[in-house]
């Protein structure tokens, strides 16, 4: 009985487990490297939650992921794939900065007000465009955000070269690929004398507010609905083609506010190094690993975005002191990935034997595949 | 003048063809058996990586080419036994895969050669007799073995999907496997196999790329060459003819775009760039009005006793 209860909960903890695993993996492939876990991962450690300046480094850096990753919350539950996410990062943070620099005279906050809404709407527009396409012509949601991503870096590699460069540079004759700097009635407030912006703020009361539009509203129920059975969905007379558009667009709405909320808080102006990688750092992928160590709940995405984050912070710290490329922990995520949605099939069949034991509870032992 | 640059970027773009024809035949028989494996690029930049490494290590250019088909067949062989063996959601591990060759191949690059270097890599080979032919031979006739061998792949696997009983199993698998499953073929078998070969397709487009046109390795080679392959196949409409076409127009842009930019010549290109990828969801888009479909079971793990 008491193994039994122990089989029961272990879905609950297979995230972490499956850090735990990454990081074992990870301190095996360090000796084959020559170097030292003990000392790296202490690095990690100290350089994520060191001191103030690294602890904000740390949550400044999960402020993108937890945007992102509660947009793929939604879609996910939504039963559509969104991996669309640097383009929507990419797409929010190109109108919001097009944005405040149209408007440098507005009172700040007002500035604000507009940019970050330019943002989301950017984001949703590039989000619902592959939902429309889904509900329309049937094309399938993730080439479609892929392609999306690549179209958004070129749009936005055509503008910052063209019409959105920072005159300044093309006086200097530089012609650096990058827009002026916001004004600075603009920037996001900080909370506390260090990097760390408003933003944080604004993507955790988000992420109550995505849980309260899930779990506690008839258009949430609908989306989950949608997701978990689309034939009963149907059934049910609910417009599945519309809450498909819907996930899709809310979740680039919330890549997208991400993106406009890294510019205002954090680097006051948009640049690009032709890659969606300049701007993003792999937030629109990482976001997807966060919501999935999340299970895919907002609640949960909050500490999995900022265990993220560390890990993202602290590998940098790390390769300054044992020379093991940050890279490390790119291949780590994959790997938190590849292990978490490996492990779903124990907590299927879990649900499966708990939906089959109220009619017969003989039936349950019955049951071959455990 | 016109003439000989048109020579030069058909010429190129023919072979810039290369990677994205054997990573999407190899995604090809994957999905056509029901497996989605979003992970190409994470296996090509693998494939690179191992080809360069070995080639830097002993100057054998087949050597290299064997550890990136070794390499991507074992990539090919974890995402078959997470797709097929433990059910998981394809799309998402995909992601996985490719986050993971992602930053595996660049640290390993990092520790293990550090400064960019070059290689010799495959030679050109120019046929005899059909290199001469004026325009045609420059065009089509002179370019090294990977890409005859790409191009070779592209009836080879029409045949073997359309002529041979095994095409048609692996359909089967693809479009109803329990009812193949019925039939007595072993779906998961075929999966993994299927798996494993378009991994180890995905090792030689990788490889294409770092031993045979490009000659040198660095962080995110393929910059998503790999996403693209994917999205081919569905543009292609799961045919090697279509996939021909796809690979062509991708490759031809690059070729024009690689050209320009050599040049110098300030034009914004990116819209040209921009093209492939907006033409590719048009076509896709238009697919369903030419009800062309994926097959059936793409995406949806086996179990044994549903239906």
């Amino acid at each position: 009985m008491n193994q039994r209860k122990l089989w029961d909960l272990l879905p609950r903890f297979t995230p972490i487990l499956a850090v735990l695993l990454a990081l074992l993996v990870g301190a095996i492939m360090l000796i084959a490297l020559g170097t030292n876990p003990w000392i790296a991962y202490e690095a990690l450690f100290v350089g994520a939650f060191g001191s103030t300046n690294a602890l904000a480094d740390t949550i400044v850096k999960a402020t993108p992921l937890l945007f992102v990753g509660l947009g793929i919350c939604i879609a996910f539950r939504g039963g559509v794939l969104n991996i669309g996410g640097e383009g929507q990062l990419v797409a929010g943070a190109v109108a919001a900065t097009a944005v405040a620099l149209a408007v440098p005279t507005l009172p700040g906050w007002l500035i604000i007000l507009v940019s970050l809404f330019a943002g989301m709407l950017a984001g949703g527009i590039w989000g619902g465009l592959a939902g429309f396409l889904k509900a329309q012509f049937h094309v399938n949601e993730i080439l479609s955000t892929i392609m999306l991503n690549y179209i958004a870096v070129f749009g936005m590699n055509y503008l910052l070269r063209g019409p959105m460069m920072d005159p300044l540079q093309a006086k200097l004759g530089s012609f650096i690929p990058q827009t002026a700097r916001l004004p600075r009635a603009a920037d996001l407030p900080r909370l506390i004398p260090t990097r760390l912006h408003l933003g944080a703020a604004i993507a955790v009361v988000l992420a109550v507010a995505v849980y309260i539009l899930l779990w506690r509203t008839t258009i949430g129920f609908r989306i989950r609905t949608v997701g978990k059975n689309m034939r009963a969905a149907l059934g049910a007379g609910i417009n599945v083609k519309g809450y498909m558009v819907l996930s899709l667009l809310l979740a680039g709405a919330l890549a997208g506010l991400g993106g406009a909320v890294e510019v205002l808080g954090l680097h006051h102006r948009m640049f690009t190094d032709g890659s969606a990688f300049g701007f993003t750092g792999s937030a629109g992928f990482n976001g997807i690993v966060a919501a999935l160590f999340g299970q895919l709940h907002p609640i949960g995405t909050i500490p999995a975005s900022f265990l993220l984050g560390a890990l993202l912070t602290g590998a940098n710290k790390m390769q300054r002191v044992v020379q093991i490329p940050s890279a490390l922990f790119g291949a780590l995520n994959g790997l938190i990935v590849l292990l978490v949605v490996g492990s779903e099939i124990i907590r299927r069949r879990q649900a499966r034997r708990i939906d089959r034991e109220p009619k017969a509870v003989k039936m349950a032992s019955k049951v071959k595949d455990e | 003048m016109i003439g000989s640059i048109l020579i030069g970027i058909l010429s190129s773009g023919i072979r810039l063809a290369t990677p994205y024809l054997y990573a999407s035949i190899g995604e090809t028989f994957g999905q056509l058996s029901g497996v989605l494996n979003l992970g190409v690029d994470g296996i090509m930049l693998m494939g690179a990586y191992a080809a360069f490494f070995t080639v830097v290590k002993t100057g054998n250019l087949a050597l290299g080419l064997m550890a990136a088909m070794v390499t991507g067949a074992l990539l090919g062989l974890l995402m078959a036994f997470i797709s097929v063996t433990m059910k998981a959601e394809q799309g998402i591990s995909g992601i996985g895969l490719y986050l993971f060759g992602l930053g595996m191949s660049e640290l390993l690059f990092k520790k293990t050669l550090g400064a960019v270097q070059t290689v010799n890599g495959f030679p050109a080979l120019h046929i005899p007799g059909l290199s001469r032919i004026p325009v045609l031979g420059q065009i089509f006739f002179q370019h090294n073995l990977l890409v005859y061998i790409a191009f070779a792949l592209v009836p080879l696997a029409w045949f073997v999907l359309n002529k041979t009983p095994f095409g048609l199993r692996l359909r089967a698998v693809g479009q109803n496997p329990q009812a193949a499953d019925s039939l007595g073929i072993n779906v998961n078998r075929m999966r993994y196999g299927t798996v494993i070969l378009g991994g180890l397709l995905s090792g030689v487009a990788g490889a294409s790329l770092s031993i045979a046109l490009l000659n040198v390795f660095q962080q995110n080679l393929t910059n998503g060459m790999g996403f693209i392959a994917v999205a081919l196949v569905y543009f292609g409409g799961w045919r090697p003819r279509g996939l021909l076409i796809g690979a062509l127009l991708f490759s031809m842009v690059n070729a024009l775009q690689l050209w320009v930019q050599v040049r110098g010549i300030n034009i914004p290109s990116d819209f040209a760039l921009m093209m492939p990828y907006v033409i590719t969801i048009l076509v896709l888009a238009a697919m369903a009005k030419r009800r062309v479909h994926a097959p059936a079971a793409l995406n949806v793990p086996f179990e044994r006793g549903e239906s």
